[in-house]
């Protein structure tokens, strides 16, 4: 008993490697991986090629002809433009906003004003978005908001909740001699918001920015839903347009495809390690 | 300004002296500098405007006629008393609750098992954790888009090519397993989520409560059962109830391969209320999504009561 115990102890200090374990993990990565593989091969085929029913083969040869042909069809300056534009107004007004709300809330916790309104703000994370949509196309829609100003509009809103959470929790942690030593030196509270706090909130701001991101980039509920011209539409969107015309183009469909997704793999590959810690403090706050 | 000295109203007064009893800070007893109402009141502003004004007004709607412009009249519960017996509604909820359940548990155990495998002594572990989390940062409707002409083309001809009779038409055209495909993509793009938060578990459980179960001759699946599983049951809970939540308003992914066909049968609840858009059954659909409202209230609170106590994570 002693004896095994003791061979079980000195061969887990050698770090042995599970190989079954990295088997069967690199296999399920590949199942992660195929789909993505498939749009990339499919996207550098030639139309003949990419209807010979072989999904899985190499492209031969490389073509662009399906990125040329889909950068005109999708109008794809314009839909990445719009696009980014929503991504980067929801973006900075989520970071913004729930920033502000959440310091005065935090300072003035003890005033009803600010405490009520915090479990206001968070209501939003009880109801999701199909149950208001209807009546905010129609509001939309009247104030001239059927646009992607709406849609920043919106998705900053139901993005709130989760980031004054975030956000709120992190302030509360900071302690307020800080903020009172910077006091003494003569900062009004709004410079101390953007020299002291602002910059303290930095690694919540990462979190919160990324979410936004994600969800502004990558949604097609609400733009679909609320931009009323189909030549603002933002990228996802104007996929739609291979499911009725163009279908059998999968050379053309599939290069949309890539070029669409390949800005949000490209910024997660660049900024993991905040997406990674990003969903786990997100989960146990929220 | 003190709170004793100058009682505004009487009323005002007796509560600020209620509350006088509880230790207060120093700030407490100042007044509130007017720039935090200007950080505080844009988001009140915008958030009652997008959110809580059409939360009230669809409410408000739904007991009416309305077609969502012109004239309406009220018409009482008729709308509710119509939804509790139409089948194409009671379709909607039985698919999205049956599909969401179905896909927390494959998303769960799936995003369990690779999260050991994950945490375990494992070759390129940065490598494949950075594989693992890609489907969440894909857009919905495009990779449904791309499963799509998989299932609609590349698994057709594979099962042609296997002798596999049931794979040969496509799985999204068949009424009875269109739902197991948007499972599927849905389970693709959500274990990264639900595995991220597992690995954060894994990682806090002490290793040597295993070098002791290993002692005394636990197996590994032993020791997964009985200490991995208990030790991050919390985190189970979490999952579980974020991923119900998130599946049960399922639309971009389920437009993306059936888009609600063949016929009906894979329609959610979103996508019913959202046919209220141009269907002309404006007020009916916002009775819908206030059901669906009250629904979504109720396993908030489940929510609440399940995480309450469990804040020691």
């Amino acid at each position: 008993m002693t004896n095994e115990s003791m061979t079980r102890k000195s061969s887990s200090k050698v770090e042995r490697v599970n190989w079954p374990a990295t088997t069967v993990l690199v296999l399920c990565a590949v199942t992660v991986l195929l789909p993505l593989y498939v749009t990339v091969s499919m996207a550098f085929k030639t139309q003949g090629q990419a209807v010979d029913g072989n999904a899985f083969s190499f492209p031969a040869p490389f073509s662009l002809e399906g990125f040329v042909q889909a950068w005109t069809l999708t109008n794809f300056p314009v839909g990445a433009a719009m696009s980014l534009l929503v991504t980067a107004g929801t973006v900075l007004a989520t970071i913004i906003l729930a920033a502000f709300a959440s310091y005065a809330i935090v300072r003035n916790w003890e005033r009803r004003l600010f405490r009520y309104s915090f479990f206001y703000l968070l209501g939003a994370m009880f109801i999701p978005f199909p149950v208001v949509a209807l009546p905010q196309i129609q509001l939309t829609g009247r104030l001239g908001l059927d646009n992607p100003f709406g849609v920043i509009l919106l998705a900053t809103m139901f993005q709130l909740s989760f980031s004054v959470l975030l956000f709120t929790a992190f302030l509360r942690s900071i302690p307020m001699e800080l903020e009172e030593s910077a006091r003494i030196d003569g900062a009004t509270t709004w410079q101390t918001f953007w020299k002291l706090i602002f910059p303290l909130l930095a690694p919540m701001s990462a979190t919160v920015g990324i979410f936004a991101f994600l969800y502004a980039w990558n949604d097609f509920m609400m733009p679909s839903l609320i931009i009323s011209d189909p030549a603002l539409q933002t990228l996802p969107v104007r996929q739609n347009l291979f499911q009725t015309q163009f279908s059998n183009n999968y050379h053309v469909s599939f290069a949309s495809y890539l070029m669409a997704m390949a800005p949000a793999i490209i910024a997660y590959l660049f900024t993991q390690r905040w997406v990674m810690a990003g969903v786990t403090q997100g989960a146990v706050k929220g | 300004m003190s709170t004793i000295t100058t009682p505004t109203t009487s009323k005002q007064g007796l509560q600020k002296q209620g509350r006088q009893k509880r230790p207060q800070t120093q700030r407490s007893r100042r007044r509130v500098e007017p720039i935090f109402y200007l950080f505080l009141v844009p988001s009140l502003i915008l958030f009652t405007l997008a959110i809580t004004v059409p939360g009230i007004m669809g409410i408000f709607f739904s007991f009416t006629n309305s077609i969502g412009i012109g004239d309406w009249d009220f018409i009482g519960l008729t709308n509710y008393i119509a939804i509790f017996s139409d089948p194409a509604i009671l379709q909607s909820y039985l698919f999205t609750f049956g599909f969401s359940i179905v896909t927390v548990i494959a998303v769960n155990v799936i995003a369990f098992l690779l999260a050991v495998g994950l945490t375990a002594r494992i070759r390129m572990k940065t490598a494949l954790r950075t594989i693992f989390v890609i489907p969440m940062v894909v857009s919905g409707i495009i990779i449904a888009y791309v499963f799509n002409f998989l299932f609609s083309n590349s698994l057709p001809s594979l099962g042609a090519a296997a002798g596999i009779p049931w794979l040969e038409s496509s799985l999204l055209a068949n009424p009875d397993l269109a739902w197991i495909a948007i499972v599927l993509v849905t389970a693709w793009q959500a274990v990264p989520g639900a595995l991220l938060i597992y690995i954060a578990g894994l990682v806090a459980v002490p290793g040597d409560v295993y070098e002791a179960a290993e002692i005394d001759g636990a197996s590994k699946f032993q020791q997964l059962l009985k200490i991995t599983l208990p030790l991050v049951a919390g985190y189970v809970v979490i999952n579980i109830i974020l991923g119900f939540k998130g599946f049960l308003n399922a639309y971009d992914i389920i437009v993306g391969l059936t888009n609600g066909g063949p016929g009906t049968s894979t329609r959610s609840i979103a996508m019913t209320v959202i046919s209220g858009f141009n269907g002309g059954d404006y007020a009916y659909q916002m009775a819908n999504a206030t059901i669906f409202f009250v629904v979504a209230i109720l396993i908030s609170l489940v929510q609440l009561s399940l995480t309450r106590g469990r804040n020691a994570l």
